[in-house]
């Protein structure tokens, strides 16, 4: 005993020095690549009347409201997929297990593309809703589709069963038995998922881009809108815009972060 | 039983009408006319010379991410620093920020009257590998962290107790932990440096047979009303996607029993 307290200081000390280089060099590559265009970006944000006009204030309202919406529906069915990936067995189940992840890889221009095939004017099925805010809210859906799904999955399969069999021997209907025993289990986890779905919603450009048609007052979204400030030469204001949207980011990603530190003490 | 058939059927139906079915639409819209008029679509000289500048970003966009995937995870688990928190919020940041955002960004740095501007970086292939690294960033970090947090230090302790160096103890022990994790991390970097769109878009300036990657061709040819070379270069995207995925799910198995 006595020796083994002897010899650990030697090797701590040994340790410290390889994850102080990894510290370093990896902060510093986080500093050149993200934070110093981040810090430009503030720097030469000019013009923050460009986002108080009614035109950005309407870009930034539908932003928020498709991606509240398009976070709601997910929770609802990426519950529903997880638990049908989960719980139920049929055939081709370990294909659409592997589907799920396509909006991940798929290129958001492709997804913008391939929903304005099937669901803009040349539409097959006579379903048109190219240049509305229901392409906003179908693109969405999309390129959203994973967050939720992936975050219950492994809770949804990690969670014992046994207690689920004490709440139906005690009498408990299926119902009382998913809201009162499943539900609470993996509420954490959908809320995680539902924040990751809404914080992408938010910043989403490609997907959008060629089936909302960017009317103003419309259909345009917050990054197409800064976008088309970049585009008409106005930096300065497409900046200003930018660090709203920055803000807004990070705030989600801070209580992703909080929501998570939450379910953890919840765990035990 | 009514339920749970009623429930199948809504999540596969949902799944359907989201997904499968607007991608499987432009994969026969593709063929519609047969394979070779989609296959001069994508080797007319336009559309190689975006795949080969797609190709370019990626090569240099993974390789950064993955050596920096790697160092930021062992500096996240293994070390406590003051700003670790400020430091984790800003790894996940390229995942949530709208990647116009980051061009715009990179613009203002690099370009006209930026800090480091004048030295031939937006509208050229640095700014788009400059905007790629961005994107593609956190995600060997998100896969190695839970990894690392698993296996803990006991073993990395005892090699060096036993006189391992540094350098050893990580070739010996960590890596061959955490070497799973990685190489599925890299799929994902890949997969999201080949499809970046906005980002590259803003930095690019558009030039056809230059700086235009697939992606940005594929919005392009749309905007030409060239449809077949539009749906055409879609799907070749789509099938290096597909192509992920598969990696994905030959990986992930392994990751779970390593």
């Amino acid at each position: 005993m006595a020796a083994r307290a002897a010899a650990l200081p030697a090797p701590r000390a040994r340790r410290s020095a390889a994850p102080g280089l990894a510290v370093g060099l990896s902060t510093l590559y986080l500093s050149v690549i993200v934070l110093l265009p981040l810090a430009a970006l503030g720097w030469r944000a000019h013009g923050w009347n460009a986002i108080t006009t009614p035109q950005a204030v309407s870009a930034l309202e539908l932003t928020l409201v498709a991606s509240g919406v398009v976070a709601l529906i997910n929770a609802v069915a990426g519950t529903a997929i997880a638990w049908t990936l989960v719980r139920d067995r049929f055939f081709g189940q370990g294909v659409v297990n592997a589907l799920v992840d396509l909006p991940f890889a798929l290129p958001t221009i492709v997804a913008g593309l391939t929903l304005l095939a099937l669901y803009g004017p040349r539409s097959p099925g006579g379903v048109d809703v190219a240049f509305t805010r229901w392409a906003i809210l179908v693109a969405l859906l999309f390129v959203t589709l994973p967050f939720v799904v992936r975050t219950v999955q492994p809770v949804l399969f990690e969670l014992d069963s046994e207690m689920e069999d004490a709440a139906v021997s005690l009498g408990a209907s299926r119902m009382a038995t998913f809201r009162r025993v499943i539900f609470p289990n993996i509420l954490p986890a959908i809320l995680s998922g539902v924040a990751l779905a809404f914080a992408r919603a938010i910043g989403e450009f490609g997907a959008v881009v060629l089936i909302s048609g960017n009317l103003p007052f419309k259909t345009e979204v917050v990054s197409v809108y800064v976008f088309g400030r970049i585009e008409s030469g106005d930096t300065g204001g497409a900046a200003a815009a930018s660090v709203v949207i920055l803000g807004i980011s990070f705030g989600i990603l801070l209580a992703i972060g909080g929501v998570r530190r939450w379910a953890a003490r919840h765990d035990r | 039983m009514i339920g749970r058939y009623a429930l199948r059927f809504g999540a596969l139906g949902y799944l359907a009408v989201v997904l499968a079915a607007p991608v499987g639409y432009v994969f026969w819209r593709t063929f519609e006319h047969g394979f070779w008029p989609a296959w001069h679509a994508v080797t007319a000289p336009d559309a190689l010379h975006a795949l080969k500048v797609t190709l370019i970003l990626a090569a240099i966009a993974v390789p950064a991410n993955t050596v920096f995937g790697v160092l930021a995870a062992l500096a996240i688990v293994r070390h406590r620093f003051p700003g670790s928190g400020v430091f984790n919020a800003v790894v996940d940041l390229p995942l949530a920020l709208s990647p116009v955002v980051v061009g715009l960004a990179l613009v203002l740095l690099y370009g006209r009257g930026g800090w480091l501007g004048g030295h031939h970086v937006v509208f050229a292939l640095p700014g788009m590998a400059l905007a790629t690294i961005f994107v593609s960033l956190p995600f060997v970090v998100r896969e190695v962290v839970p990894v690392l947090r698993e296996i803990g230090t006991e073993q990395e302790q005892a090699a060096a107790t036993l006189g391992a160096s540094a350098l050893q103890t990580f070739a010996r022990i960590t890596w061959p932990a955490i070497r799973w994790a990685t190489a599925y991390g890299v799929v994902l970097t890949t997969a999201r440096a080949l499809g970046e769109f906005g980002a590259v878009s803003v930095v690019s300036g558009h030039l056809a047979g230059q700086t235009e990657s697939l992606t940005l061709y594929v919005q392009d040819r749309y905007q030409a009303f060239d449809e077949v070379g539009a749906y055409a270069s879609a799907v070749l995207l789509a099938l290096i996607a597909v192509a992920t995925l598969i990696l994905m799910t030959t990986l992930k198995p392994k990751q779970e029993t390593r």
